[in-house]
């Protein structure tokens, strides 16, 4: 979850929006599997994986940088695709057993009290993904190509004027952006949730990330921030289920969603009119703490997501 | 250090933006781009600057022809352009402004940066604060963020594209100064302005371009009269005011404070009376926008009242507004005037079928070919909006509008057209003023306003002056009252 | 954000040439990945084919597939209409087919069917629009984008079946995820008899609703108003257009159509006349990639969407026979998009470097 969140960031950042989420996951988690099943090997399956995701990137990337067609739209159409093909190739492979990703404590940390089994015994794939976050953050904020990629996606006119190649980049951050969702789905199949069936269970989560994606601001530890969130939620309502068992099973996996709906409605609904009308009518100590919480949760995407750049 | 430019033409379709340019400059010196607007000044300079391929033409630095393909080339080869609205980044910092696109490490030395960005900032006396977000800046000062960027980066060609339109007076007193130190240091300055004032206390020389040609060459000082004479070719006719007997009172601000998010309209209390034209003066963005906006219904007033022919009408909706005979014409025409993607017809099927349950296209159509052949629009009811010239999506605008008004507002409303095409827009608004129309209008050409208007409103800042009669005004009194030095 | 125009070439022959190039790339990568999986494209597009046109009954299928597709369709042609990406027609669908089992269920057994199904149809149509209603809503008065606002509403709708499905509504005696109890003949919608075949009468509401729309839109004030608000809402609204409530009302459009759409799966001749999870099929989102094929033009939705229908009834006869899975259907429909959107970007870039 954390590694597609991280990869849409960076794309999002860089003003590609990559609607195709959900199915990528599934199609990157069934190749994953089968690549691995078929070598025996993890890392060919991750491997494939990022592959699969790159080339999502790219069909995204071709379709609204060089051929200036709807983002949306193609990410929509590719969503499906996606889907669709994953049912259709997996079909063979439901259901069977194959390689999982094994358990890598570390020495001594893992033994420490409270936070030490659930940060230190888990599996490279979930320390991969830790290092990831840091990584992501230091590449943003730190460094000058970090800088440059938070510019593009904020006012490529500017970056152009700068001789920045727009283009190349967004292209290149939307194929990253699209690898690392790739490896989010090898992460189901061959950590997670290992094997293939249909249906596999992870419909649904890209969407999710997506949301995510906007809820963190496009900032990469606030968006990892988002997911872990989301992922308690979801044990959560597991937890839950045990508790009240008149409630039928199927509705509290379910529960997460809408919840993570409402929260993007708490972080959007600062920039709405009425709300500012609202405070207005506060007394004065209640309005700056009010506002004081909206602007903290407020989000506001990069300015030229999703817009075509035209150099001319 | 030698910027030659030798027979750069570009074209636009059947416009000539540049015809057949040529101009020598030599390091050291300021040099002044002066024209009206449309005389192909910015053309010139985009393809300077790596913006626009010309048709035809060279461009050599130091006697060597070079190739300016894109921004990139540009950056390399020394060229730096200040565009009139700075492309910078307004989320992030002044710092970051100041590091993105510098060559260089992976991981810059944010710290040595600081000090050399306060450094040069010093030295020319600017005062920034690094870690300020880049939107909250002022004009001014997002400009001197951007010289500096140039500096830092070795710019060896400074271009400015009018760079005094939205500054103080200070900041510019501020950025001349730097200029000239610029200059001594041997760096070439192309400094392009529709201002004649500026160029004669700046540059070293001058060349005025007229309609995408080398009008002239001069050297400083020059009398204005010849400068007027390249610019214009001929001193223009002022064509009659006519003066309108003026009508009760159909629109009244009352001590009226309102904001648009950015600027604040600081109590301004008018009296617009029907058959009167009003011109709204000044620098961009310093409260026309908003006065408009309020007039039209669009803004809720913060504080007091809009009476509109008697009756209080502070925060109806806009279509109370439109309803009680005010229309509101923007200055974007496509973008907010328009609807792309629709026919003449179907704007016209728009506004007038409303309340009905069916559209009667033939109806629309026979009333779009009406004012079609009305207001001279060359295009047909079928055509899309988008297809339509300036002059004619203007026109359409017009035609567009409800035949009785008791206010016209209009923003920028001859901006980008032709002396033809502003003439006829104005003539069908002085045949409305003739029926009891009140206008009022905003725009950056002090002729249009001194020539249009009964009175004109200065904007500074978001505060409004007394009005002036523009019978009696001057351009010299008006410039320095939008300056800001005439207050 | 406005769903930018498919780059249509004004000029048909054109469309046509790409179109075919179009099914022709997807026929052949469909083939390509059939051969991976050790299956004979021939045999396995032959089956979809007989699925489809093998019998008489099986037409008549394939039309009861066509009927929700249609519904869902005119609906998505007016969200599109006005800039809307209504992912929400999914829970709409849904929220339809809860609110005519409820109907049904209660009065069932009072009125005389004709007047059941009537009252039924007109709640689904309401249910569904109120749906669509709050996924507008949360666009306009929360700025929530319509796709995630949907996305959540779709899931809520789903919950919501699930938990009735399994709670209240459950079958007497065994609560299966199979649905609820089935509904008895009378309460079926009728069928029309042309010829040899058994036109369901879902069918005729079906073109009457892609029907309605185009007329709507062509020729009513509020098209006009959609379409404005669709291409430049702030333009829109300086000219008078009341912005929001045209935005609500093509919401609640489409969700009164997804609603209707989600009746006739509950009630048509061939369904299976109960509440089940995941009832509407993904006929949304399918109807979401036939207007977009269609770019958007009402008349053009029709062969595409039986189009798809086809393919959608055909392929149900795979894992039967060939032990591949049914959603080959489905990879062949969305790839087509997919092409025909690329092949279209590419047209216009070639046209512009003319």
């Amino acid at each position: 979850m954390v590694y597609a969140v991280l990869g849409e960031t960076l794309a999002e950042r860089a003003g590609v929006i990559n609607l195709s989420l959900d199915g990528l996951i599934l199609l990157s988690a069934m190749a994953a599997f089968a690549a691995a099943r078929a070598s025996h090997l993890l890392v060919a399956g991750m491997a494939t994986a990022m592959a699969v995701g790159a080339v999502a990137g790219l069909v995204v990337a071709v379709s609204s940088l060089t051929l200036r067609q709807n983002q949306v739209a193609t990410g929509f159409v590719l969503t499906l695709l996606c889907q669709h093909l994953a049912y259709v190739v997996g079909n063979p492979i439901a259901h069977l057993p194959g390689p999982q990703v094994p358990h890598l404590a570390v020495p001594v940390l893992a033994r420490w009290p409270g936070a030490g089994p659930v940060l230190f015994d888990q599996d490279p794939l979930v320390y991969l993904s830790f290092l990831l976050i840091g990584g992501v953050w230091w590449y943003m904020f730190k460094t000058q190509p970090g800088l440059v990629l938070r510019g593009i996606g904020e006012r490529p006119e500017a970056a152009y004027a700068r001789g920045v190649p727009v283009i190349r980049l967004r292209y290149l951050y939307a194929i990253a952006g699209g690898a690392l969702v790739g490896l989010g789905g090898a992460a189901f199949s061959l950590d997670v949730k290992p094997g293939w069936s249909r249906p596999y269970g992870v419909e649904g989560t890209g969407w999710i990330a997506l949301a995510i994606v906007i809820f963190g601001n496009w900032h990469p530890i606030r968006g990892a921030a988002g997911a872990y969130l989301f992922l308690l939620l979801q044990t959560l309502a597991n937890t839950l289920q045990g508790l009240m068992p008149s409630v039928p099973t199927q509705v509290f996996p379910t529960l997460p969603f809408p919840l993570m709906i409402l929260t993007l409605l708490l972080v959007t609904v600062g920039n709405s009119p009425a709300v500012a009308r609202l405070l207005d009518r506060l007394p004065a100590p209640f309005r700056r703490r009010a506002l004081h919480a909206l602007r903290a949760l407020e989000t506001s995407p990069p300015a030229a997501l999703g817009t075509p750049f035209e150099p001319e | 250090m030698r910027v030659e430019l030798r027979e750069i033409s570009k074209s636009f379709g059947p416009v000539r933006a540049n015809d057949g340019i040529s101009l020598v400059v030599e390091g050291g010196t300021i040099h002044g781009i002066l024209g009206e607007n449309g005389a192909g000044k910015s053309t010139l300079m985009k393809i300077l600057s790596g913006f626009l391929a010309p048709d035809r033409g060279q461009i050599l630095v130091d006697g060597v022809p070079v190739r300016v393909a894109s921004p990139a080339d540009a950056v390399r080869l020394g060229i730096g352009m200040l565009h009139q609205d700075p492309l910078d980044f307004p989320t992030l910092t002044l710092l970051d402004n100041f590091l993105l696109g510098a060559p260089g490490r992976v991981a810059p030395d944010r710290r040595r940066a600081r000090d050399q960005l306060m450094a040069l900032a010093a030295e020319f006396g600017f005062t920034l604060n690094p870690d300020v977000l880049c939107g909250t800046l002022t004009v001014g000062e997002r400009q001197q963020l951007e010289i500096l960027r140039l500096l830092w980066l070795g710019v060896k060609v400074l271009i400015l594209d009018e760079p005094t339109t939205a500054i103080s007076p200070s900041q510019r007193a501020r950025l001349f100064a730097a200029l000239r130190a610029m200059a001594r240091q041997g760096r070439v300055i192309l400094f392009v302005s529709h201002k004649l004032e500026e160029v004669q206390e700046l540059c070293d020389r001058v060349t005025v371009l007229r309609q995408g040609r080398v009008a002239g060459e001069v050297s400083m000082p020059c009398e204005t009269r010849h400068l007027v004479h390249l610019m214009f070719g001929q001193p223009l006719p002022p064509s009659g005011r006519g003066r309108a007997p003026l009508g009760p009172p159909v629109l009244e601000l009352v001590q009226v404070t309102a904001t648009d998010g950015r600027l604040t309209l600081e109590r301004v209390s008018l009296v617009l009376r029907a058959g009167e034209v009003v011109g709204l003066a000044g620098l961009e963005g310093s409260g026309q926008r908003v006065l408009l906006h309020a007039c039209a219904g669009l803004l809720r007033p913060v504080r007091g009242r809009i009476l509109v022919r008697g009756v209080d009408m502070t925060g109806q909706p806009y279509a109370r507004f439109r309803r009680a005979g005010i229309a509101y014409v923007p200055a974007g025409r496509l973008e907010e005037g328009l609807i792309p993607g629709l026919t003449l017809v179907e704007h016209v099927a728009l506004q007038d079928s409303r309340g009905s349950a069916f559209i009667d296209w033939r109806t629309a159509r026979e009333s779009a070919t009406h004012r079609i052949a009305e207001f001279n629009i060359r295009g047909t009811p079928e055509t899309l909006v988008e297809d339509l010239s300036g002059g004619n999506q203007q026109r359409a605008l017009l035609a567009l509008l409800p035949p009785h008004l008791s206010v016209l507002l209009l923003e920028h409303p001859t901006r980008g057209l032709d002396v033809e095409s502003s003439e006829d827009v104005w003539r069908r608004l002085l045949e409305r003023r003739s029926r009891g129309t009140a206008i009022v209008f905003s725009s950056s050409d002090l002729d249009e306003l001194l020539e249009r208007s009964d009175r004109i409103l200065v904007f500074v800042g978001g505060r409004v002056a007394s009005p002036l009669d523009a019978r009696t005004a001057s351009a010299e009194k008006l410039g320095e009252l939008i300056g800001g030095t005439g207050l | 954000m406005t769903p930018g125009a498919l780059a249509s070439s004004r000029r048909p022959l054109r469309g046509i040439a790409s179109g075919s190039l179009s099914v022709v790339l997807t026929l052949a990568f469909g083939a390509i990945v059939l051969r991976a999986l050790g299956a004979s494209p021939l045999e396995a597009y032959r089956l979809i084919f007989a699925g489809a046109f093998g019998t008489p009954e099986r037409l008549s299928y394939v039309l009861t597939a066509w009927a929700p597709l249609l519904l869902c369709t005119a609906g998505l042609l007016m969200t599109f209409r006005g800039g809307l990406w209504n992912i929400g027609v999914e829970g709409q669908v849904v929220l339809g087919a809860i609110a005519a089992t409820g109907l049904l269920r209660g009065l069932g057994h009072a009125l005389p069917p004709a007047l059941a199904l009537g009252l039924a149809a007109a709640g689904a149509a309401a249910g569904g629009a109120a749906w669509g209603t709050l996924a507008g809503a949360l666009r306009t008065h929360g700025h929530v984008n319509e796709i995630f606002g949907g996305l959540g509403l779709n899931f809520v709708a789903s919950s919501l079946s699930v938990y009735l499905v399994l709670g209240p509504w459950a079958r007497p005696g065994i609560a299966s995820t199979s649905g609820t109890l089935p509904f008895p003949p009378a309460l079926w919608l009728p069928t029309v008899r042309i010829s040899a075949v058994n036109v369901p009468g879902e069918v005729l509401l079906g073109l009457a609703g892609v029907a309605l729309v185009q007329v709507v839109l062509s020729g009513t004030p509020f098209g006009l108003q959609l379409k404005a608000v669709g291409r430049s809402a702030r333009a829109a609204y300086l000219r008078g257009v009341p912005n929001t409530r045209v935005t609500l009302a093509a919401f609640a459009a489409c969700g009164a159509l997804a609603g209707l759409a989600g009746f006739v799966l509950l009630t048509s001749t061939y369904s299976r006349h109960q509440l089940f999870p995941l009832i509407s099929g993904g006929y949304g989102f399918l109807g979401i990639l036939v207007v977009l094929l269609a770019n958007f033009s009402a008349p053009a939705t029709l062969p595409i969407s039986l189009f798809f229908a086809l393919i959608s009834a055909g392929s149900l006869q795979l894992p039967l026979v060939m032990q591949l899975d049914s959603s080959v259907g489905g990879l062949i429909e969305s790839l087509l998009v997919l092409l025909v959107l690329l092949l279209g970007g590419l047209q216009a870039r070639l046209d512009r470097r003319r």
